[in-house]
């Protein structure tokens, strides 16, 4: 979907930070943070799809939790249609979670076992004043139908279905309450190959349909290229690079991502024995991330700056957070 | 660590305090006193109030308990009121005989019930699993005063074969083996309930561990059967068993009163029955201090244990 | 080459309460000496057990029922649990895909290296520690001095399946299974693994079944492919043809599903409808047949079987559609058969 510069943006993150104290000792004393998100801003608009991506612990799933605010931020801002999210009661936010929902990785540990799915579906409408018994109920049904389950489906329990059928009805609970954005958290990493498809084209189609905006965390790049408009690339909680699908995967700026895209196993043998830039070492602790750029440590092109300087987001439309992009070392 | 242990110690201290103040009071609660309890009944009532002037029995609970702290301090334990013999002395004589007598019975249990439940786990679902099983849910569930008496019936009093109670036969050598021919009986008393408790614990540990995946590792490796069960799963089910056994060793002090009547045990649990029924609250304060120090040394120890058995446990 | 395994038609069955339950069924594939086959495919489709069967590693209610698996000359369908010692962690080892749990937490990384060597190569104590240091070195753990020492919980989760893959390659095993060894790990890291693999299976002539249901770590690796589902193989062939050439109906499905990186960028993914079949539930025809595009009558019925057909390399499917490639493919061998002799 094509930004136009006039649109405003749905939702807006500034500055975001959230990080985790570390106590220790009997009288839990803080010695340190975890520096799960950090310094991230970025802005959504309508009707598109950003996938958030990097590897564990680079701060995306706490990124996607604290824009329906499940995590509280430590500093910075998320507004979402004018609305500073940490700053609203908790009565406007319950009013606010209607457009703001999140689909979980595993969706069997987040429906009750114990709540039929016709129930569990209605719930929210009902909690929300919404909808009365029997309003509720046909809305099930119509939802059950658009995530393409059969209404015979109501009354079973949540352990009867499998995990595709699971995640059809997690994205039908948020679909309940006709949201604006949707937070998917791994919608299908924990799905098996033949059935991430179904799942990943029932999300598409329903953008297109309902008219929503995504913010698509995954670790796998295929979904994710798949499914997005645009999308970040963080490390140990920073975004690296931010832009269009198609930017980041032909012309990635940042040596991360780079080597991120050069890490995936290509599915054509005949392509195995390309160069392949691999990066020695682990991701450092988000505990105690690196000085200056956090990707410095297993950067093959840092330099002394690198150690010292963090660098900052530029650029337009297609943004960086590099001393010295590809582009600049390459060209 | 041991900075760690130095801070828990200190911690110890505001609880000994609490412990001893709770104690005082609840014991000043019950009715009677020390001195109903020693004159005859024919005593005038000056006579009484001299003697409870005497022992100090007329001042308010809290001067008293100030009175016996202070005492503390000096290391002095008191009288007893009941035969006037220093308490230190006293709980030096029957500490031996309870140590003795809990501490067999804990090794004894122990031995039996961990290589029972490794054998439990090993082959869960089998007959020898489900008998043990039975004899656990037996140990557990059997009132120690019900099997000592059955037991003191079946092999005292009919097959002979064991005294029916103290630690020494009466003018005998008081030689080792005659006291652990009198250690018999209580031991397999007290030794079915620890083996009894302890065996579903391991086997319950030991089913976790067996199921976890370095298990297979390790016979992936080719080791056979023996070293996989007792090197690389018995020290990773090692934490509920200490945990266990932290429970079980303040039992080494308190935990046989009702075995220790039973067989006329001349131990703490003894002489805290008498305590209690002669109301000798000098005595009585000084088994609840040393009990309570022994459950904050037993946690204490626990919890240096957990992080031997376990390297990812570590305190600092 | 030498043919180092040739798995023939096996069965494995579980016993359960309902009673027993097939979860592998005429599993057939071969490996020479130094090769790599990949048994892909979805949860539940029998590659894992399929491994854990030629190692004697199924739970107590596990075992292979019918089939053999011959490794040199050996069939250890029928090897008892002492012959078997010998060869795990010997002759076969095996890696697994949780390097998080796979290593004991309580035993340091030494103990845990130096127990296999001192019990199949018979080194002394100081010699294993010694020859654990150079494996631990050639798998890339930086200070393997200090690292030896140390407990799992300090290492980082790549750092432990090195550990894990020296200890596997540690006796000169001629087979190394390797479980989904990458799916855990960050893609990164898992970049890292599989070069090392790459790195060590040229220096040791290591033949390698590796399991996987990533087709890219397929196209990485293998020499040859076995493609699963829902407990039997259903196409295998060599990697390229593979590839160019699919021709099962699932592994065409599976290939035209997978999201990848290189895909275009309006390709609309084709899914598989439906899911897998429960094992207690098996189709009685061809288990793809409520999910497959091309289904037929005899389909419902009838069991295909895994039969070859003319290809540039050895190729067979589990599928009706080829059955008149399959029929021909025979009667020629037949021809040639006659002809020499």
């Amino acid at each position: 979907m094509p930004l136009s510069e006039q649109e405003k943006p749905l939702l807006q993150v500034k500055n975001l930070k959230k990080y985790y104290p570390i106590k220790k000792g009997v009288i839990s004393r803080t010695v340190g943070y975890v520096k799960a998100v950090d310094d991230v801003s970025f802005d959504i608009y309508p009707g598109e799809t950003v996938g958030l991506v990097g590897e564990s612990g680079c701060g995306k799933s706490t990124t996607g939790r604290s824009l329906v605010r499940l995590e509280d931020p430590t500093a910075g801002q998320v507004i979402f249609q004018g609305k500073d999210l940490a700053k609203i009661s908790n009565k406007e936010m319950r009013k606010l979670r209607t457009e703001l929902q999140i689909i979980f990785q595993d969706p069997y540990s987040s429906l009750n076992p114990r709540k039929r799915i016709g129930d569990l579906l209605a719930e929210p409408l009902i909690a929300h004043k919404l909808a009365t018994r029997s309003e509720a109920d046909k809305k099930v049904n119509e939802i059950l139908e658009i995530v393409g389950l059969s209404k015979q489906y109501k009354n079973r329990y949540p352990h009867e279905f499998s995990g595709g059928q699971r995640q059809r009805i997690g994205i039908a609970r948020a679909l309940m309450l006709h949201p604006k954005l949707i937070i998917c958290d791994e919608p299908v990493s924990a799905l098996d190959v033949s059935i991430q498809a179904q799942v990943l084209n029932l999300l598409k189609d329903l953008q297109k349909e309902l008219k929503l905006t995504y913010v698509f965390i995954a670790h796998g790049l295929g979904a994710v290229k798949y499914i997005s408009d645009r999308i970040c690339v963080m490390y140990l909680g920073r975004v690296m690079e931010f832009a269009t699908t198609k930017e980041i995967f032909e012309h990635p700026l940042h040596p991360y991502t780079e080597i991120l895209l050069n890490a995936y196993p290509i599915p054509n043998p005949h392509m195995r024995d390309r160069k392949q830039i691999v990066v020695e070492g682990d991701v450092p602790s988000p505990a105690n991330p690196p000085k200056g750029c956090v990707f410095h440590t297993r950067c093959p092109f840092a330099k002394d700056i690198c150690k010292e300087k963090i660098p900052t987001l530029t650029g337009k439309g297609h943004t960086v957070a590099c001393h010295f992009p590809l582009e600049s070392v390459n060209v | 660590m041991l900075q760690y242990i130095f801070r828990r110690i200190l911690i110890a201290i505001p609880v000994l305090f609490g412990v001893t103040i709770l104690n005082f009071f609840i014991i000043n609660l019950a009715p009677g006193n020390p001195v109903d309890m020693m004159v005859n009944p024919s005593a005038t009532p000056e006579q009484l109030a001299m003697q409870k002037h005497a022992l100090g029995l007329d001042q308010p609970v809290w001067s008293q308990y100030l009175h016996w702290l202070v005492q503390l301090f000096h290391g002095n334990l008191g009288f007893s009121y009941s035969t006037r013999e220093p308490v230190t002395q006293i709980l030096a004589s029957h500490i031996g005989p309870t140590v003795l007598l809990m501490g067999v019975s804990l090794i004894v249990g122990y031995l039996i019930a961990i290589p029972l439940g490794i054998v439990c786990a090993r082959k869960q679902n089998s007959w020898i699993d489900y008998l043990v099983t039975g004899f656990s849910f037996f140990g557990i569930s059997v009132p120690h005063f019900f099997l000592g008496l059955g037991v003191i019936y079946v092999f005292a009093s009919k097959l002979l074969l064991f005294p029916t109670g103290s630690m020494n036969t009466l003018g005998g050598d008081g030689s080792l083996m005659d006291t652990i021919n009198h250690l018999v009986l209580p031991v397999a008393v007290l030794a079915t309930g620890i083996a009894g408790n302890m065996v579903r614990y391991v086997r319950s540990s030991m089913l976790d561990v067996l199921g976890k995946d370095y298990l297979r590792t390790a016979k992936a490796k080719g080791l056979s059967q023996f070293i996989i069960t007792n090197k690389h799963a018995l020290r990773n089910s090692l934490i509920p068993i200490i945990t266990v056994i932290g429970i079980d060793i303040p039992m080494l002090i308190g935990g046989a009163i009702v075995t220790e009547q039973v067989f006329q045990w001349p131990g703490l649990g003894l002489l805290t029955i008498q305590s209690i029924t002669s109301r000798d609250y000098s005595t009585l304060m000084a088994i609840n201090l040393l009990a309570a120090v022994t459950v904050l040394v037993a946690n204490l120890l626990t919890d240096i244990l957990y992080a031997v058995a376990d390297p990812r446990i570590r305190y600092d | 080459m030498g043919e180092l395994l040739k798995v023939d038609k096996i069965k494995t069955q579980f016993q359960t309460e309902k009673g027993p339950v097939t979860s592998v069924d005429e599993v057939s594939f071969d490996l020479k000496e130094g090769e790599t086959i990949c048994l892909v495919g979805e949860s539940g489709c029998g590659k894992s057990v399929t491994s854990l069967s030629i190692m004697h590693l199924l739970d107590r209610n596990g075992s292979v029922t019918e089939g053999s698996i011959l490794f040199e000359g050996k069939d250890l369908a029928k090897a008892t649990e002492a012959d078997m010692r010998k060869i795990r962690g010997n002759n076969i080892s095996m890696i697994f895909q949780e390097p998080m749990t796979s290593l004991n937490p309580v035993l340091t990384i030494g103990d845990q290296l130096t127990e296999g060597i001192r019990l199949h190569m018979k080194y002394s104590k100081t010699e294993a520690r010694k020859y654990a240091i150079d494996m631990l070195k050639k798998v890339g753990i930086p200070r393997a001095e200090g690292i030896i020492e140390e407990y799992p919980h300090k290492l980082s989760g790549g750092m432990r399946q090195r550990v894990m893959i020296a200890m596997a390659l540690s006796c000169r095993p001629k087979l190394l299974i390797a479980d989904e060894p990458t799916t855990a790990l960050d893609v990164t890291i898992q970049a890292q693994i599989l070069n090392l693999m790459k790195k060590l299976r040229e220096e040791s002539n290591t033949a390698i079944i590796l399991i996987t249901h990533d087709l890219g770590v397929v196209a990485e690796m293998a020499d040859k492919v076995a493609v699963m589902y829902a407990g039997q193989v259903v196409e295998e062939t060599d990697v390229y043809t593979l590839f160019d050439n699919p021709k099962h109906p699932y592994t065409l499905g599976l290939m035209k599903s997978i999201p990848h990186i290189t895909n275009p960028d309006d390709m609309r993914l084709d899914s598989i409808p439906g899911s897998v079949p429960s094992v207690h539930n098996m189709p009685k025809g061809c288990r793809f047949y409520d999910r497959c595009p091309h289904a037929m009558k005899r389909c419902l019925e009838e069991k295909p079987l895994l039969k070859p057909i003319e290809d540039k390399q050895s190729h067979s499917i589990r599928c009706f559609l080829y059955e008149k490639e399959e029929q021909d493919y025979e009667n020629k061998k037949l021809a040639e058969k006659e002809v020499s002799s």
